[in-house]
C-alpha cells in the first residue's frame, strides 16, 4: 500500500489529523491498533475546557483552551452540549485561590462571572451547603467518540483509509528514512508493508514505543486518571471544584449520565491499567465535598486513560512560534533528533479541548515536508454529522425509537433502548470502513452494555442476532461474549457495592451459573 | 412484648422464597412443623430450573465433575468449610431425592442418572453440567450423544435465543442439529417467556405450533423448542407436542428470567400452602425483635400492610446480593435481617478479580455466613450466635455455586439438614 502520509493511531489527534490533512487534499491511511478512541482520547471526561483550569497551572494551555472552545462550538456544535460551567469552592479550600481567580481568567482572556452563593445554588442544587465561592465559566460537554468518528468520516469521504485492529510492528529505515512500515491485521493475521512519504506517529501514551520500533526515542511519563459514571445525571453543567487542580474535582454530565473524576496515579507502562479501589474511593469523597450527593449515588461505570506526558524532547533551536504554543503538547520532527529520522513526526500529549490546533500545527509540518500550501481549513469548515456517530450519545436512542415505536423493532438493550434497527445501521457503517462487527465495536458505536444492566441482557440478544445476520459463525460468539464482557467488566470491578453488587451477581448467575462461558 | 400484638404464633419461620426457602418449607412440612413462610416474591424466578447437585470441581482448574456424589467425597477433603462438607454424601442424596419425589407428585417429575451428571445445552451453544432436568428438557442430552437428526426451533422476536447460534457453536459435536425460525402462534408483539409459556397451555396455539413445524420436520428424529412449553401443564403441553409432530420433543433453556423458574415457584405456592405452610410470599421481612419468651416477633409486609409473626424458630434463607440476604456497600458487606456476623475478604479490594471470568472465582461470592453443623450460624469464634436460627441455601460461606454448578443441591441439602436441626432443636423446647 502507498499514501503520501500514515497515520499511527485513532484517537483524537490521528483522527482530527487525518481530517485535516484531508481537506488540504493529502492522500493519508489511519492504522489503529485496536479502535477508534481506545486510549486516553476516550479515556477522559469528555470536557470542553473554558481554559479556566489551567490560569495558574499553565496560562498558555488555558488561552488555546478558551480560543479553542470558541472554534469548536461553532464548527462542531453537534458534538457539544453548551452546558456552561461553574467553580465552586467549598469550606476548606484556599481562599486565596478563590479570590484572585476572576482577574487570572481576565489575564488570559478567560470570561468569568462571579456568582453570590444563593444563585450558584440555584443553578446548581446539588452543591454542598459549605459552599464559599463560585463562577461562572463556559465550560461544556463534548463527545469524544462522536468527534473522532465524525472527523474519521469526513477524511475518509476525501479519500482517507482507516485500518483498525491494525498493529504496527516496525519500520525498514533506510539511509535515516523510513522505506516501510509493517503493519499486522490482527483479524487475518496478515502484515502489510505501507509505504509513506511521511510517518506522523499520533499513538498517544503509546507514542514512544512506536518512536522505539524507528529506532528513535522520546522520554515519556504515563499518568493515569480513572474516572466514574453515575446512573443518572447529578448536575445540569460543568462543576469544577475551585481550587489547584488536583483529584476528583470535575463533575462533567454528558447526557442522561454525569461523570465525576479523575486522579493521577504514575504508573510504569500504557497497557494493562485499571481503575484501582482506592483511587474510586478518593475521588467520590473528593467529589462529594463538592456536590454531597455523589457519595450515595448509583456508579454504573468506572474507566480510566493514560496521560502521554513527553519529558522534555524539544530542542534549545526550535522555531519560537512552536514555543508560544502550550507545553501541553509535543510535536517532535525526529529529522532533528540524534537518530535523525527525516520523514517521521510524533505528535503527543496535549488535551481534548486543543485536538484541532495540535492536527493543525502537525499538518502544517507534514504539508512543509511534502511542499503543499494548501492553508488549514479546520478553524471554519464546519464538521460533518455523520451517521457514523449517531447512537453514541446517551438518550438518542431511547428518543428515536420512541418516535418511531414499530413493535416489530425488537429492542436489544432495553436499558439504553437499542433497537435492531440502529444495530444494523452501525453494522453497515461499520462494514463500510472495511470493520468486523463484532460486540465491541458496535458497544463501542452505541449505548449497548453502558446502562445499569451492564451487559447482562444486552450482550447475548446482541450475539444471537448478529448469529441471525450472519454476522457470527461457529463458536465465535462465545468468544465474543467473554470479551464483551470482560472489557465491561473492567469498568464494573471498582464500583461493586450496593445494587451494583446484586446486578453483579445476576450477571455471573446467568453468564457462569447458566451458560459457563468460564469453562 | 405483649401476645395481642401478635398475628400469627408458629414455631418456624422461614426467610426467603428462592430455593433453599421452598426447599426448607418443603422438609417442615413433611415434619408437620408449624410453618410461616415470607420473602419477597419472584426469587425463584430467575432460577434456570437445572436442579444443579456439582458440576465443576475444583472450580479453579474448570473440571468438570462426571458423577456428582463422588465430586462431592473429593470437595469435602479440598474444601472442609464448604456446607456440603458438613453433611454426608447420604444425606445429600436422601434431601435431593425427596425434592425430586415432590416434584413428580407436583406433575412436573425431573429425569436425573444416578450417579452421574448430564450435560445441557445453553441457549449460549455452550455445554453445563448437571444433575437432574426438567422431564421437558431430559430427552437433549440423549440426542445430542447419539447425534440425532434435530430440528430446532426459535421465534421471529423471541431476543436473546437463536437456534442458528446454537446450532454453530454447536456443529463440532452435533452437526446434525438445524435451526429454523417460525412464528410464534397466538402472541403479537414482542414474545417473553412467561407469555410464550402461558399460550402454548391454549390448545388451539398448540395446534398451530404443529401445523407450522410438521411441513419443516425433514428428516429430524426430534425437535428442540425454546424452554417455553407450559407454566402448569408441561405435561399436557410436551405430550400433545410430540403426538402431532409424531416425534419427541425437548426444551433449551433460554435466558433469565426463565419459564422454569415460574414453573417451581408455581409448583411450590400452590403445594406447599396445601401441605399447610402459612405463606406471605409477597412479604418481605422488615424488622425482627427478641420475644419475651423464646423466639422471635418478626414483622413482615408490603405496601398493603405489616403482620406479626412470632417464631419459636427460623432458617434464614434470605440468599445473597440479589435476594438481598447479604448488603454490601462500599465498606463491608453485612446480613441484613439479624446483623449476623458475615465472612468476608479484609477489604472492597479483595472482593473481586479483575479479570471477570479469574479462574479461582471471584472471592466476594465466598463470602456469607459461618455456621456449625447444624446450620446454626456461628461467630468468628464458631460460637453458635441465636438459641433457634438456622441457616441454608446461597447465604452461606465457602462456596460458590455459580463456578461450582451446585446451586440447587445446596439449597436443598443444605435446608435439609436445617430443618432436621430445627426440628431437634423444637422438640427440646
Amino acid at each position: 500500500m502507498q499514501t503520501q502520509v500514515l497515520i499511527i493511531g485513532a484517537g483524537v489527534t490521528g483522527t482530527g489529523l487525518a481530517r485535516d490533512l484531508a481537506l488540504r487534499g493529502v492522500s493519508c491511511i489511519v492504522v489503529e491498533k485496536r479502535d477508534i478512541n481506545a486510549g486516553a482520547s476516550g479515556g477522559n471526561h469528555g470536557l470542553l475546557h473554558s481554559g479556566a483550569r489551567y490560569i495558574v497551572s499553565d496560562p498558555a494551555a488555558a488561552r488555546e483552551c478558551h480560543r479553542e472552545n470558541r472554534l469548536l462550538k461553532s464548527a462542531a456544535p453537534h458534538c457539544i452540549e453548551q452546558t456552561g460551567g461553574i467553580f465552586a469552592a467549598v469550606a476548606g479550600d484556599d481562599e486565596q485561590y478563590a479570590a484572585d481567580f476572576p482577574g487570572r481568567c481576565r489575564q488570559c482572556g478567560i470570561p468569568v462571572r462571579a456568582l453570590d452563593l444563593e444563585e450558584a445554588r440555584q443553578m446548581e442544587p446539588g452543591l454542598s451547603r459549605g459552599l464559599i465561592a463560585a463562577f461562572e465559566v463556559d465550560d461544556a460537554a463534548i463527545d469524544p467518540f462522536k468527534l473522532s468518528l465524525d472527523n474519521i468520516a469526513h477524511a475518509r469521504q476525501q479519500g482517507c483509509r482507516l485500518l483498525r485492529y491494525s498493529r504496527v510492528t516496525g519500520f525498514d529505515v533506510t539511509n535515516s528514512r523510513i522505506r516501510h512500515t509493517k503493519v499486522l491485521d490482527e483479524l487475518t493475521d496478515q502484515t502489510r508493508h505501507i509505504e509513506a512519504d511521511v510517518v506522523v506517529n499520533a499513538a498517544g501514551a503509546w507514542a514512544g514505543i512506536i518512536a522505539g520500533l524507528a529506532g528513535a526515542q522520546i522520554r515519556m511519563h504515563y499518568s493515569k486518571g480513572s474516572l466514574l459514571v453515575t446512573q443518572s445525571r447529578i448536575a445540569r453543567r460543568v462543576v469544577n471544584r475551585l481550587r489547584m487542580p488536583t483529584d476528583g474535582d470535575i463533575l462533567v454530565p454528558g447526557g442522561t449520565v454525569s461523570i465525576l473524576g479523575t486522579s493521577s496515579c504514575r504508573v510504569d507502562s500504557p497497557d494493562k491499567i485499571y481503575p484501582e479501589i482506592p483511587e474510586i474511593d478518593t475521588i467520590i469523597d473528593e467529589g462529594a465535598a463538592m456536590i454531597p450527593e455523589l457519595a450515595t449515588t448509583r456508579y454504573i461505570r468506572a474507566y480510566c486513560g493514560v496521560r502521554p506526558l513527553p519529558a522534555g524532547n524539544r530542542k534549545k533551536d526550535e522555531n519560537p512560534d512552536d514555543r508560544s504554543v502550550s507545553r501541553g503538547y509535543e510535536l517532535i520532527e525526529h529529522d532533528r533528533q540524534p537518530e535523525e529520522i527525516e520523514n517521521l513526526i510524533t505528535i503527543t500529549g496535549g488535551k481534548l479541548t486543543t485536538y484541532r490546533l495540535m492536527a493543525e500545527k502537525t499538518a502544517d509540518r507534514v504539508c512543509r515536508r511534502l511542499g503543499i500550501r494548501e492553508p488549514c481549513r479546520t478553524r471554519s469548515a464546519p464538521l460533518p454529522d455523520t451517521v457514523d456517530a449517531r447512537w453514541t450519545e446517551p438518550g438518542l436512542a431511547p428518543d428515536t425509537w420512541l418516535r418511531k415505536s414499530t413493535t416489530n423493532d425488537v429492542l436489544l438493550c432495553e436499558c439504553e433502548m437499542v433497537p435492531e434497527s440502529i444495530v444494523t445501521e452501525i453494522v453497515e457503517n461499520i462494514h463500510a470502513q472495511e470493520g468486523r462487527p463484532d460486540l465491541r465495536a458496535i458497544g463501542l458505536r452505541s449505548r449497548i452494555g453502558k446502562g445499569p444492566c451492564q451487559g447482562t441482557f444486552c450482550s447475548q440478544r446482541l450475539a444471537a442476532f448478529l448469529y441471525d445476520q450472519g454476522h457470527l459463525e461457529n463458536r465465535e460468539g462465545i468468544e465474543e461474549l467473554r470479551a464483551f464482557l470482560r472489557e465491561r467488566w473492567r469498568g464494573q470491578q471498582p464500583l461493586l457495592w450496593n445494587r451494583s453488587l446484586a446486578q453483579a451477581e445476576l450477571l455471573e448467575a446467568m453468564h457462569c451459573g447458566l451458560f459457563s462461558i468460564e469453562l | 412484648m405483649n401476645s395481642r400484638e401478635v398475628d400469627i404464633t408458629c414455631d418456624l419461620m422461614i426467610i426467603g422464597t428462592g430455593m433453599a426457602g421452598m426447599a426448607a418449607a418443603l422438609f417442615a412440612a413433611e415434619h408437620n412443623i408449624k410453618t410461616v413462610q415470607a420473602g419477597q416474591a419472584g426469587q425463584l424466578g430467575f432460577a434456570s430450573g437445572l436442579i444443579d447437585v456439582l458440576g465443576v470441581h475444583p472450580a479453579s482448574g474448570g473440571q468438570i465433575v462426571d458423577n456428582p456424589w463422588q465430586g462431592i467425597s473429593r470437595l469435602r477433603r479440598d474444601q472442609p468449610d464448604h456446607p456440603y462438607a458438613r453433611m454426608e454424601t447420604a444425606e445429600i442424596k436422601t434431601a435431593v431425592r425427596n425434592m425430586l419425589t415432590f416434584l413428580e407428585k407436583s406433575g412436573y417429575p425431573h429425569i436425573c442418572h444416578a450417579e452421574k451428571n448430564m450435560h445441557m445445552i445453553t441457549p449460549a451453544g455452550t455445554i453445563k453440567p448437571t444433575y437432574a432436568l426438567p422431564h421437558t428438557m431430559a430427552k437433549g442430552p440423549a440426542a445430542r450423544a447419539e447425534q440425532k437428526p434435530c430440528l430446532l426451533v426459535d421465534f421471529k422476536g423471541f431476543k436473546g435465543f437463536s437456534g442458528r447460534q446454537i446450532a454453530q457453536s454447536l456443529a463440532p459435536s452435533w452437526p446434525q442439529l438445524r435451526p429454523v425460525r417460525i412464528d410464534f402462534p397466538g402472541v403479537s408483539g414482542e414474545l417473553y417467556t412467561e407469555r410464550m409459556a402461558r399460550a402454548l397451555e391454549a390448545p388451539a396455539n398448540r395446534r398451530k405450533l404443529v401445523d407450522t413445524v410438521l411441513p419443516l420436520l425433514g428428516d429430524a428424529q426430534i425437535v428442540a423448542f425454546p424452554a417455553v412449553l407450559g407454566i402448569s401443564r408441561t405435561l399436557e403441553v410436551a405430550d400433545d407436542l410430540e403426538r402431532g409432530l409424531g416425534v419427541p420433543v425437548f426444551e433449551i433453556p433460554t435466558m433469565l428470567p426463565a419459564a422454569t423458574g415460574l414453573r417451581l415457584q408455581e409448583k411450590f405456592e400452590y403445594q406447599l400452602r396445601a401441605m399447610g405452610i402459612h405463606p406471605f410470599f409477597q412479604h418481605a421481612v422488615c424488622d425482627v425483635a427478641g420475644s419475651a419468651d423464646r423466639g422471635w416477633i418478626f414483622t413482615v409486609g408490603n405496601e398493603a400492610g405489616c403482620r406479626r409473626v412470632a417464631a419459636r424458630s427460623a432458617i434464614l434463607c434470605s440468599g445473597r446480593f440479589f435476594g438481598k440476604g447479604l448488603h454490601a456497600d462500599r465498606g463491608g458487606i453485612r446480613e441484613t435481617i439479624f446483623d449476623l456476623p458475615v465472612v468476608q475478604p479484609p477489604g472492597r479490594a479483595a472482593w473481586h478479580h479483575k479479570d471477570l471470568l479469574h479462574p479461582e472465582g471471584h472471592p466476594v461470592n465466598q463470602a456469607g455466613l459461618a455456621v456449625d453443623a447444624n446450620f446454626r450460624p456461628v461467630d468468628t469464634n464458631g460460637r453458635e450466635t441465636r438459641a433457634g436460627l438456622f441457616a441454608a441455601g446461597s447465604i452461606l460461606a465457602h462456596q460458590d455455586w455459580m463456578r461450582q454448578k451446585c446451586g440447587s443441591g445446596l439449597a436443598i441439602a443444605t435446608a435439609y439438614r436445617a430443618v432436621n436441626a430445627c426440628s431437634d432443636f423444637l422438640a427440646l423446647g
